[in-house]
């Protein structure tokens, strides 16, 4: 049993907290406020190699492994959910689906512009009366031709009006519950396809969130992902990628409240001394760093269990489940630290604990999850194989 | 192009402690960083390789822990790395690095540009880069801000040095030597290729007798400067926020700075 990160992973590590540190720190606050979307970092990240950081080097990928993939997604959140969310739909949810899932003409069609950055993609399944219950969803697509006509409303959907890719899902075939929805990849500037953005959210205000429209949209044959009827597994697979850079995120995120509230408890003084001698404070710093640990140790363990490519579905929900719930629990108590300072948008915890509450709804609910993991145990679940796993990392292929 | 840039590890002054080995750098002598100064060295070597061709190599002089400086200019994009490293070589004064260093460039063999930062953070003499022109007997532009234009055929090199109330553009032969100032450029980020290249690259560690010298010419024996370096005293600062209206604030405030003794 190995804890130890590479040299390679420290490295990653380092670059990618001075990143979040200098580029995006300076200017977050700002665009929360503001609900604005970090238009500028998109390069910078792509320049970095962030877009494709776990696809391989012949899609133009950076060739990393995923506990790189964990290791960026914790240091965006450090500074701020939203940048984070970009890498969790763009490559975990879009990108990573098509590796999978794609025919190698499309992974060679695709991926490129993905892992370079150059288009931006996100992924289409919530609708306005279709959250946790994926079956409801009436998208539907019908086929004409060597063409589908894709009609449907999709909703929360993040990078709705910055994509240009979109990974949509509908139904072919109304009497097969989840066994008749299909994937699709669909193009900005396609007929019939037009997005918009939802205002007022409570927190990730520096994303963008909104939602897809499709009115006949014409699909090509070649833009369907997988096969027909697949794409319930094509979705709950994606979500293996994309819960874990959640539940990466949300440890990064524990780690900048730990560290703020940590500064603040040295330095503000109540009754003649420092707040941090006061062993209530030191209680809330205690349960900080435990749920950081252990967190930790969840998320390392799924970036271990993807790297030998082992299915890891219950794995990624339990840190999933475990990294959001504390990383709210954990933006609380630092804002309680900080008191009614930390009330206010001076301070980036009040920012943390409002980003913290979207992390415990999407990507499945906390309820979700826990009804995930007693079916587990009571063996009322289990995980067939998929006639495309994602395989395990190989240096000689990821990089060659 | 041949380009020679000169990289130091140096501690990481942003994160001084009372843990650290004076200004040394040891095992436990706290976070230790590529000198901000050669971050920008880097970049500029790079961006000259970028425009004109040829090869970068990254030349550092300090302790196996050094490494890490080297990887980082690497993971950064230059070509080779060499570490100049050796027991005896510790505690050597600016003059006697020079002189290893001097060493370690006539073994790299022919270069045409050789680029450092405008000093190191720890030691802050700004005197190495100059001695090594001095004694490669190479022409040193100092403090460079921006360099104008080098013509690899014609052989020369046009360079803005930042003067304390003045720009001062200066043209030198090549080969020479450059130190630079942050307003060069803007240093890239390590790129994940580059840290994948860099974590498995193997950096050469040149000792004195791959460089034909004594031991007796190198380390405090052969040094005419000995450091004593003292840490700044830790500064405590406190924030105490004074509750209530402004009246009861401002006389708060006043007993408070009686009772500091600030007035």
């Amino acid at each position: 049993m190995d804890f130890e990160l590479s040299e390679e992973h420290k490295m990653v590590e380092q670059m990618v907290y001075d990143f979040a540190r200098n580029e995006i720190l300076p200017t977050i606050r700002e665009h929360d406020r503001n609900g604005t979307f970090p238009h500028d970092l998109l390069p910078k990240m792509a320049a970095q190699g962030f877009m494709g950081i776990c696809l391989p080097v012949r899609y133009d990928g950076a060739g990393m492994d995923f506990i790189s993939l964990g290791l960026l997604s914790e240091g965006l959140e450090w500074a701020d959910s939203s940048v984070r969310e970009t890498i969790a739909v763009h490559l975990g949810l879009h990108a990573l689906p098509i590796f999978q899932w794609g025919t190698e003409e499309q992974k060679k069609r695709f991926l490129p512009a993905l892992a370079t950055g150059e288009h931006i993609a996100c992924f289409g399944l919530t609708e306005p009366g279709a959250g946790s219950d994926v079956a409801a969803m009436t998208s539907r697509a019908r086929k004409k031709g060597d063409t589908y006509l894709v009609s449907g409303e999709k909703m929360w959907i993040t990078l709705s009006d910055v994509a240009d890719r979109f990974l949509v899902f509908a139904k072919t075939s109304q009497e097969e519950g989840t066994r008749g929805i299909t994937a699709f990849l669909l193009e900005r500037g396609w007929d019939g396809l037009t997005t918009g953005t939802i205002k007022g959210k409570m927190g990730v205000r520096a994303s963008n969130t909104g939602w897809i429209n499709m009115d006949e949209v014409p699909v090509p044959e070649t833009h369907r992902l997988g096969e027909e009827g697949e794409g319930f597994k094509i979705a709950m697979s994606c979500l293996d990628n994309a819960r874990y850079t959640v539940a990466a995120g949300a440890v990064g995120m524990m780690k900048y409240c730990l560290e703020a509230s940590v500064s603040y408890a040295r330095q503000r003084k109540t009754f003649g001394q420092p707040i941090g001698d006061h062993q209530l404070v030191k209680q809330l710093i205690a349960q900080m760093k435990q749920r950081i640990d252990l967190g930790e140790l969840a998320v390392r363990k799924v970036g271990w269990l993807k790297n030998r490519g082992v299915r890891n579905t219950r794995e990624t929900s339990m840190a999933k489940w475990y990294c959001t719930e504390s990383a709210f629990a954990t933006a609380s108590d630092a804002v309680q630290v900080h008191g009614a300072y930390g009330y206010s948008d001076e301070y980036d915890v009040e920012r943390h604990l409002r980003n913290s509450k979207s992390a415990v709804i999407y990507e499945g609910t906390s309820q979700i999850h826990q009804l995930m993991q007693a079916d587990y145990v009571f063996g009322n679940r289990t995980d067939r194989p998929l006639r495309c796993e994602m395989p395990a990392f190989d240096p000689d292929y990821w990089q060659n | 192009m041949n380009i020679i840039a000169l990289v130091k590890q140096t501690p990481d002054t942003a994160q001084l402690s009372a843990a650290m080995d004076g200004m040394r750098l040891s095992a436990e002598g706290g976070p230790r960083i590529v000198n901000p100064w050669d971050e920008y060295t880097l970049e500029t070597a790079i961006q000259t390789r970028e425009e004109h061709g040829g090869k970068v190599t990254a030349l550092c002089l300090g302790p196996p822990e050094a490494a890490d400086a080297l990887k980082t200019a690497l993971a950064m994009g230059v070509d080779e790395a060499i570490l100049v490293s050796d027991p005896v070589m510790a505690d050597s004064d600016c003059l006697t690095s020079a002189r290893i260093l001097v060493a370690a460039i006539r073994r790299i063999g022919a270069f045409d540009l050789i680029v450092g930062g405008r000093a190191a953070i720890d030691g802050n003499t700004a005197a190495t880069a100059v001695q090594i022109a001095a004694l490669l007997g190479v022409p040193l532009v100092s403090y460079v801000a921006d360099l104008k234009s080098l013509d690899p055929s014609a052989r020369t090199i046009t360079a803005v040095r930042l003067l304390e109330r003045a720009r001062e553009t200066v043209t030198s032969r090549l080969p020479a030597l450059i130190t630079v100032v942050k307003e060069i450029n803007e240093p890239r980020y390590p790129s994940l290729i580059g840290i994948r290249k860099a974590a498995r690259a193997s950096i050469p560690v040149w000792k004195c007798e791959d460089l034909g010298l004594d031991a007796s010419a190198v380390g405090a024996g052969a040094s005419k400067v000995a450091w004593q370096a003292e840490l700044p005293p830790i500064r405590e600062a406190n924030v105490e926020m004074i509750d209530g209206g402004p009246e009861d604030a401002a006389r708060i405030l006043v007993d408070r700075l009686i009772e500091e003794k600030v007035i």
